[in-house]
């Protein structure tokens, strides 16, 4: 019984205390709170990087990524070498009213063209609005952050 | 106060829209202060903001409007009588609970001799209007949470009523008017300095009153009737727009009433001590929803902490706790009022 009683005693002083506190909550369209750097808020593009491959469309959980393609002939690299095939990016859509922000298609991409930017500010009064184009998917190329430095002592992959 | 020469139905009929406009209002009040700010905060969250301007005031004001714009819907097989009368059945125990709590010296609606006696039997009317609300709703959710509902308020009614007893005892009125002025001319101790509220003599009465007004109010920790996990919302399930309007007011009217009620009974009501006179008269009102308020906010405080009780704990708490506590409460109270006497 005393037991009881001691633990109701200090329910009420939980919500009493809590009151008596300043709240968590951040008023959005007054004030902002700022997302974590690597917050998922949106997908950006980097097109030069695409090669058409794919990948992303095809692992997409939500087929929310469309993609065409077509190839080009380039000269040769090289005096008397043989003209390249070029995979040329035509569209590249991602429909965010379909999006679940699982980031399959950022984990993908073998070729680094898709990135994660904390914008989350791109609500629409329109759902078709939502489907983002591939300039509309560049523009957020500028507000990707930097990859943070590697741990002290780690590899270096790649070029050196 | 200016003595004005009005026939009795004019006086009537201003009695009767003061207590109309009040009741809403007093609804309005607790649910905006304690339900939707000291709530938010007590979970560290702010609540509505924006309406209004001020702290979201509005908010329920706006949620009243939207009530009213509903759609009036009723199930097929109400019984439809009964069902569109049962919210005004709610309604109007709650009306009638504050035609006798005193709010100033000469400010009380209808200051009836048997003021307690008959607050308390009109404030359990309003089990006759869950249960009507239940039934014609011809919803098994919602007959089992009038069913609920009425054996809480059955078993709550009980430890009400005997709570108040002691006080009764000490008074020796039953007239509320009588009750706060027997407090204010009392004396701790023959010190008449804060007069004597019966908080004081009669603690484990207002404990009692407290706790069993929480279960007449159905109010969490006992709010079985209206449990929304298993019940959606008990007797209130068919109900939109309008009507359940008239629940919301029912619910946080019948607060305030109990709130006042306990104000009156056991705090001193609208007196303060060394106030006499005009003075009071003018006083009288603002001290007692002073007084309201804090009562409420205990209320409140208890229904924003506690989780919910089983049926058969909540039956267990009434009839081996409450009631035997207050047959003791009142056997003492007439002991030591013959002993002392």
């Amino acid at each position: 019984m005393k037991r009881e009683i001691k633990g109701m005693l200090t329910g009420l002083g939980v919500t009493f205390k809590t009151m008596m506190k300043p709240t968590v909550t951040v008023q959005y369209p007054h004030e902002r709170e700022d997302p974590t750097p690597r917050a998922r808020g949106v997908i950006a593009l980097k097109e030069e990087n695409c090669t058409v491959c794919m990948l992303c469309a095809r692992q997409c959980p939500d087929w929310c990524i469309y993609i065409e393609g077509h190839k080009e002939q380039r000269p040769p690299r090289r005096e008397g070498g043989k003209p390249r095939n070029v995979s040329v990016l035509d569209r590249f859509d991602i429909d965010y009213a379909l999006c679940m922000y699982c980031g399959i298609c950022v984990e993908v991409c073998p070729f680094d063209a898709l990135f994660w930017s904390p914008e989350f500010e791109y609500s629409e009064s329109r759902i078709a609005n939502l489907l983002h184009d591939k300039d509309r998917l560049g523009e957020w190329m500028a507000t990707v952050p930097e990859p943070e430095p590697l741990e002290q002592g780690a590899e270096v992959k790649g070029k050196k | 106060m200016i003595a004005l020469d009005i026939g009795w139905g004019t006086v009537l009929a201003i009695k009767t829209l003061i207590v109309l406009a009040f009741v809403p209002l007093s609804a309005l009040i607790l649910g905006y202060v304690f339900l939707l700010k000291m709530m938010s905060h007590m979970q560290s969250r702010l609540g509505p903001m924006d309406p209004g301007g001020f702290h979201g005031w509005y908010q329920l004001v706006g949620d009243g409007v939207k009530f009213m714009q509903k759609e009036d819907i009723m199930p097929t097989d109400a019984d439809r009588r009964v069902f569109a009368l049962a919210p005004a059945v709610v309604v109007l125990s709650t009306f009638l609970v504050f035609v006798v709590i005193p709010a100033g010296p000469r400010l009380v609606v209808a200051p009836l001799d048997v003021g307690v006696f008959y607050a308390l039997a009109v404030s359990s009317l309003s089990v006759i209007g869950v249960l009507m609300a239940g039934w014609a709703s011809s919803n098994k959710f919602a007959l089992m949470g009038a069913l609920r509902a009425a054996a809480q308020l059955i078993a709550y009614e009980l430890p009400l009523v005997l709570a108040v007893v002691g006080v009764v005892i000490q008074a020796g009125t039953m007239n509320l008017q009588g009750i706060v002025l027997a407090q204010q001319h009392g004396a701790i101790f023959s010190w008449g300095g804060i007069g004597r509220p019966f908080i004081l003599t009669q603690f484990v009465g207002f404990a009692l009153f407290m706790v069993a007004a929480q279960a007449e109010l159905t109010q969490p920790p006992f709010d079985m009737p209206v449990a929304e996990s298993e019940l959606v919302a008990g007797y209130m399930v068919e109900y939109t727009g309008f009507r359940f309007l008239f629940f919301f007011i029912g619910e946080f009217g019948t607060a305030f009433a109990f709130a006042a009620l306990a104000a009156t009974l056991f705090l001193g009501g609208w007196s303060v001590p060394w106030v006499h006179g005009v003075a009071a008269d003018w006083l009288g009102p603002l001290v007692l929803f002073a007084k309201v308020m804090f009562v409420a906010f205990l209320m409140f405080w208890a229904r924003f902490t506690y989780p919910r009780l089983r049926e058969d704990q909540l039956q267990a708490l009434a009839w081996k706790w409450l009631i035997p506590i207050a047959l003791v409460n009142i056997l003492v109270t007439g002991v030591l009022k013959v002993a002392f006497s």
